[in-house]
C-alpha cells in the first residue's frame, strides 16, 4: 500500500512542478512577450486572415462576451445535427445508429460546455466521425474558451482603469496553437506507446483463449484521451471511460492523465500572479484550493483504502482497500485520488465507478463539484473562485464598515448582485433538478415515458437519492462524472440535464467578465492602509470561510439525506 | 451579432481541420510506430491471435486462473461496471454468491483469505489484472487440474507478476492472458506467449 500512496503523493508534486513555469509560459503568451512556440505566429496570422478576424482590436466586456456566445451557438447547431445524423455520415465502422433528437440535445450541449456527461455509451453511441469532429473538437475549443474568459478578466485586473479585455478572437485561437495542440501531441504520443489505441480501424473479432468468440472496440482514442484531461473535459472515448484498459492501459498513463487534468487549472494560478504582477496573491489562491483539496482527497483515499465494512462482515480480505467498480492496476489510493481531482476540477473522467466508492468518498466527490473552485475546470475555475473572492470582499467590508475594494476599485451594489445571482443559480439548479426528478419517482412510478420513474434507479434508498442529486451536481458544476447507474438516457433526463448544464456554464462566465468589466471600468483608487489586502493570510481564511459557509448552508439538507444518511446506515 | 456571426462560423471551420482532422491523423501516424501498431497490442499464440494484452478474458474453467467478476461478461465491445452503491442489499448477497462458488471450486481456502477482487466487479468489466495474492490462491485449484505441482505453479506466478512502476510506484500486478497462455505452454512441455 505504501507504494501506492507514493504514487499518489508524486503524482501532484510533478504535477506541481510543471505547472509553475507552464503559468509563467501562458503569461508571456498572452502578453506577447517571446516565446520558443513563436514559430506559430505564422500559422496563426492565417487564420485570422482567412477567418476575416482584426486580432489587435481591442473589446469591451460585452462584446467580448457577444463574440463568446455566438461562435457557441454555431457551435451546438453544428454538433446537434451531426450527432442527429451520424449513422449515414462516413467514419462509421461499427455501424452505430444515430442519436435520439434528445440525446443529441444533451450531447451537442454537454460537449459545448466542457461539461462531458455521457448519456451514451463511447462503443455504441458515436461514431468515429461524431468522436473525432464534434467531440474532440469540442474538447478543444470548450477548454479554450473557459482560459480565453478568464484572459480577459486577467486583462480587466491588470489595469488601472481600461475598457479593454482583448480580443477573444485572438485569444482563443492562441490558447488552442500555443497551449493545448502542443501538450496534447506530447501527452497522445505518450499514451499511444503505451497502448491506447490510435488507427481508424473498427471493431476486431478474436477467438479467446478459452474458445469464446468476442469483439474488442477500439478507434483513433489516443488524441482525444489526452485533450479530454488536459482541458478538463472528461468524457471517455470508451463507455467506461478511464477505467477501460485501452484508455488507461498502465501505472504510468494513469498518473499521466491525473497530471495531465490538473496542470492546466493549477498553471492559471501562476499565471495569473506573473500576468498581474501579484505573485504572493497567486500564492494565497493556490493555498486556499490546496487546503480545500486536501480536506476532500485525504478522507477518500483513507476511506477506500480501509474498504467496505458491509464486505469486511463477510470475512473476505480486503488488504488492497474497496475493489468495487476499481481496476487491480491502479488500486485504492490512485482511484480515490483521481475520483476527488476529477470533481474538484470540472474534469469528471473517472478510473472507477463513483457509484460503487464508499459512501464517504461520495460525499467528498459531491462536496468538490459544489465548491466547483479547488483548482476548478480550464479558467472557469478562477472565474468561480472570483465569484467567491467579491462575495469575501462584500462582507469583509461590512464586518469592517468600509466601502469594499477589490483591486484599487469600489465594489457596488452591481457587482455584489451579479456575484449573488451566480452563487444562488447553482443552488436552485442542483435542488431544483433533485426535487423535480424525486417528485416523479414518489408520484409518478409508473408514468407512460420511455423510462418509467420507477426504473431510474439502480440503487435502493439513500444512494438511490445520491444517484439524482450527483447527477444534476455534475450537470450544473459541467463536471460530466455520474453515478452512472442511473438510468439517464430517456427524455427527461437528457432535457433537463442539458438545461442545468447550459445555465451552469454561461451564467458563471457571463457573471465574473461582467464584474470584472464593470469594475475595471471605474476609477483606480490608490492603496492606502485601510485598503483590504487581498493577498493576505486573512483574507485567503476569509475565502476559505466563506465558501465553507455557503456551501454548507446551501447544500446541507440534501446530504443529508444521501451520501450522510448512507455512511452513519453502514456503521 | 451579425458583426460576429461570419468570423465565428469560418473560425469553427479551420479549427475542425486543425483539432479534429489534422491533429488525430498525425496521432495516428506516430502510433504506426507504437506496440500493435497502433490497434491495441496482440497476444500470439503459434501464429493465433488468441487476444489482446489489455484486454481482460473470461476464464471460468478450474484449469485456468480466473479473471475477475465483470458486469459486462467480458464483451470488450461494451464495457460495464456494475455500479451498485456499497450498502445495496441485492449487491451484498451477489458478492456472497462469488463468495460461494469460489469456496466451492476452491476446497482448501480459508475464506479471510480470498482477496476481494476476486468477488467484486472490476470498473470496466475487462480488468486484464490479478494482484499476485489473488493468482496465488488459485495455484493449488489449477494444479489439482492438470496434475501439476503447486510448487511450479507458484513460480511461474511469480515470474509473471509485474512489480510497482519502477519498483516505487503503485500496486503489483499480473497479466491473467499472459499467465494462462504460459499455462497452456508449460502443459505441452514448451513455454510459450512471452
Amino acid at each position: 500500500m505504501s507504494q501506492e500512496i507514493v504514487g499518489v503523493a508524486v503524482t501532484f508534486l510533478l504535477t506541481l512542478l510543471l505547472a509553475y513555469p507552464l503559468g509563467r509560459y501562458i503569461a508571456k503568451v498572452f502578453k506577447g512577450d517571446r516565446t520558443w512556440l513563436d514559430f506559430m505566429a505564422p500559422l496563426e496570422k492565417f487564420i485570422f486572415r482567412i477567418c476575416g478576424i482584426d486580432a489587435t482590436k481591442k473589446m469591451t466586456w460585452k462584446e467580448f462576451l457577444k463574440a463568446m456566445l455566438t461562435i457557441n451557438l454555431v457551435w451546438f447547431v453544428y454538433a446537434f445535427f451531426m450527432f442527429l445524423f451520424q449513422a449515414h455520415l462516413p467514419l462509421n465502422p461499427d455501424g452505430n445508429p444515430n442519436m435520439t433528437p434528445d440525446l443529441s440535445f444533451n450531447t451537442a450541449i454537454s460537449f459545448m460546455v466542457n461539461c462531458n456527461l455521457q448519456d451514451y455509451s463511447g462503443e455504441t453511441g458515436v461514431t468515429y466521425l461524431t468522436q473525432l469532429f464534434v467531440i474532440t473538437f469540442l474538447q478543444f475549443v470548450s477548454a479554450a474558451t473557459g482560459i480565453a474568459c478568464l484572459i480577459g478578466v486577467f486583462n480587466a485586473m491588470k489595469e488601472k482603469t481600461t475598457t479593454n479585455l482583448g480580443n477573444f478572437w485572438a485569444i482563443l485561437v492562441k490558447t488552442t496553437t500555443r497551449l493545448l495542440l502542443p501538450i496534447s501531441i506530447i501527452i497522445a504520443v505518450l499514451l499511444a506507446f503505451n497502448g491506447a489505441p490510435t488507427s481508424y480501424a473498427g471493431k476486431d473479432t478474436i477467438t479467446t483463449l478459452q474458445g469464446d468468440t468476442v469483439q474488442v472496440s477500439r478507434g483513433p482514442a489516443a488524441g482525444m484521451i489526452a485533450i479530454k484531461h488536459l482541458g478538463t473535459n472528461g468524457g471517455g472515448w470508451f463507455g467506461q471511460n478511464s477505467a477501460h484498459p485501452l484508455e488507461n492501459p498502465n501505472y504510468f498513463t494513469n498518473m499521466l492523465e491525473m497530471v495531465a487534468q490538473v496542470l492546466i487549472p493549477l498553471a492559471m494560478i501562476f499565471a495569473l500572479g506573473f500576468y498581474i504582477r501579484k505573485m504572493k496573491f497567486a500564492w494565497v489562491i493556490f493555498g486556499v484550493m490546496t487546503v480545500g483539496m486536501l480536506a476532500l482527497v485525504i478522507p477518500t483515499m483513507i476511506t477506500e483504502i480501509h474498504g467496505n465494512p458491509l464486505i469486511a462482515k463477510m470475512g473476505v480480505s480486503q488488504f488492497n482497500g474497496a475493489t468495487e467498480g476499481k481496476e487491480v492496476r491502479f488500486g485504492a489510493a490512485a482511484s480515490g485520488y483521481w475520483s476527488i481531482v476529477t470533481t474538484i476540477i470540472s474534469t469528471g473522467s473517472v478510473n472507477s465507478m463513483h457509484d460503487s466508492s464508499m459512501a464517504l468518498s461520495g460525499l467528498m466527490q459531491l462536496l468538490g463539484m459544489l465548491v466547483n473552485a479547488f483548482y476548478g475546470g480550464c479558467g472557469v475555475g478562477i472565474l468561480n473562485y472570483y465569484i467567491y473572492i467579491i462575495i469575501t470582499v462584500f462582507i469583509a467590508g461590512l464586518m469592517v464598515g468600509r466601502t469594499p475594494e477589490f483591486l484599487g476599485h469600489k465594489v457596488e451594489a452591481r457587482e455584489v448582485k451579479i456575484a449573488a445571482l451566480v452563487t444562488l443559480l447553482s443552488a436552485f439548479l442542483i435542488k431544483g433538478g433533485t426535487a423535480l426528478a424525486c417528485y416523479y419517482f414518489v408520484h409518478h412510478p409508473n408514468a407512460d415515458w420511455a423510462t418509467k420513474p420507477s426504473a431510474w434507479l439502480n440503487n435502493p434508498g439513500y444512494h438511490g437519492f445520491s444517484e439524482m442529486l450527483y447527477q444534476y451536481t455534475s450537470s450544473n458544476a459541467n463536471n460530466g462524472s455520474a453515478f452512472a447507474g442511473l438510468n439517464y438516457n430517456n427524455p427527461f433526463w437528457n432535457i433537463t440535464t442539458g438545461f442545468a448544464m447550459i445555465l451552469g456554464r454561461f451564467l458563471p462566465i457571463i457573471g465574473p467578465v461582467a464584474i470584472a468589466g464593470i469594475l475595471a471600468g471605474k476609477k483606480y483608487v490608490p492603496e492606502s492602509a485601510g485598503t483590504l489586502r487581498v493577498d493576505s493570510l486573512t483574507f485567503g481564511v476569509t475565502t476559505l470561510a466563506v465558501i465553507i459557509i455557503i456551501t454548507a448552508l446551501s447544500y446541507f439538507p440534501p446530504l443529508a439525506l444521501g451520501p450522510i444518511a448512507e455512511y452513519l446506515s453502514m456503521h | 451579432m451579425k458583426k460576429y456571426i461570419l468570423p465565428a462560423l469560418k473560425l469553427t471551420l479551420v479549427l475542425v481541420v486543425l483539432c479534429a482532422g489534422i491533429y488525430p491523423l498525425f496521432i495516428a501516424a506516430v502510433g504506426r510506430l507504437a506496440p500493435g501498431q497502433g490497434g491495441g497490442e496482440k497476444v500470439v499464440v503459434n501464429g493465433k491471435v488468441v487476444g489482446y494484452a489489455n484486454i481482460g478474458q473470461k476464464f471460468t474453467d478450474d484449469k485456468y486462473f480466473w479473471s475477475r467478476p465483470s458486469a459486462a461478461g467480458y464483451n470488450a465491445a461494451n464495457s460495464a461496471g456494475s455500479n451498485k452503491g456499497p450498502s445495496n442489499p441485492d449487491y451484498l448477497k451477489d458478492v456472497q454468491a462469488h463468495i460461494d462458488t469460489f469456496l466451492a471450486h476452491n476446497p482448501g481456502v480459508d475464506k479471510k483469505d480470498i482477496p476481494a477482487e476476486l468477488v467484486t466487479y472490476s470498473g470496466s468489466g475487462l480488468d486484464p489484472n490479478l494482484s499476485p495474492a489473488a493468482a496465488q490462491i488459485q495455484v493449488a485449484r489449477v494444479a489439482a487440474a492438470r496434475h501439476i505441482s503447486p510448487d511450479k505453479l507458484k513460480a511461474l506466478v511469480d515470474r509473471y507478476t509485474e512489480g510497482p512502476l519502477l519498483g516505487l510506484f503503485g500496486p503489483s500486478k499480473v497479466n491473467v492472458l499472459r499467465l494462462n497462455v504460459a499455462l497452456d505452454g508449460m502443459a505441452g512441455g514448451k513455454t510459450a506467449g512471452q
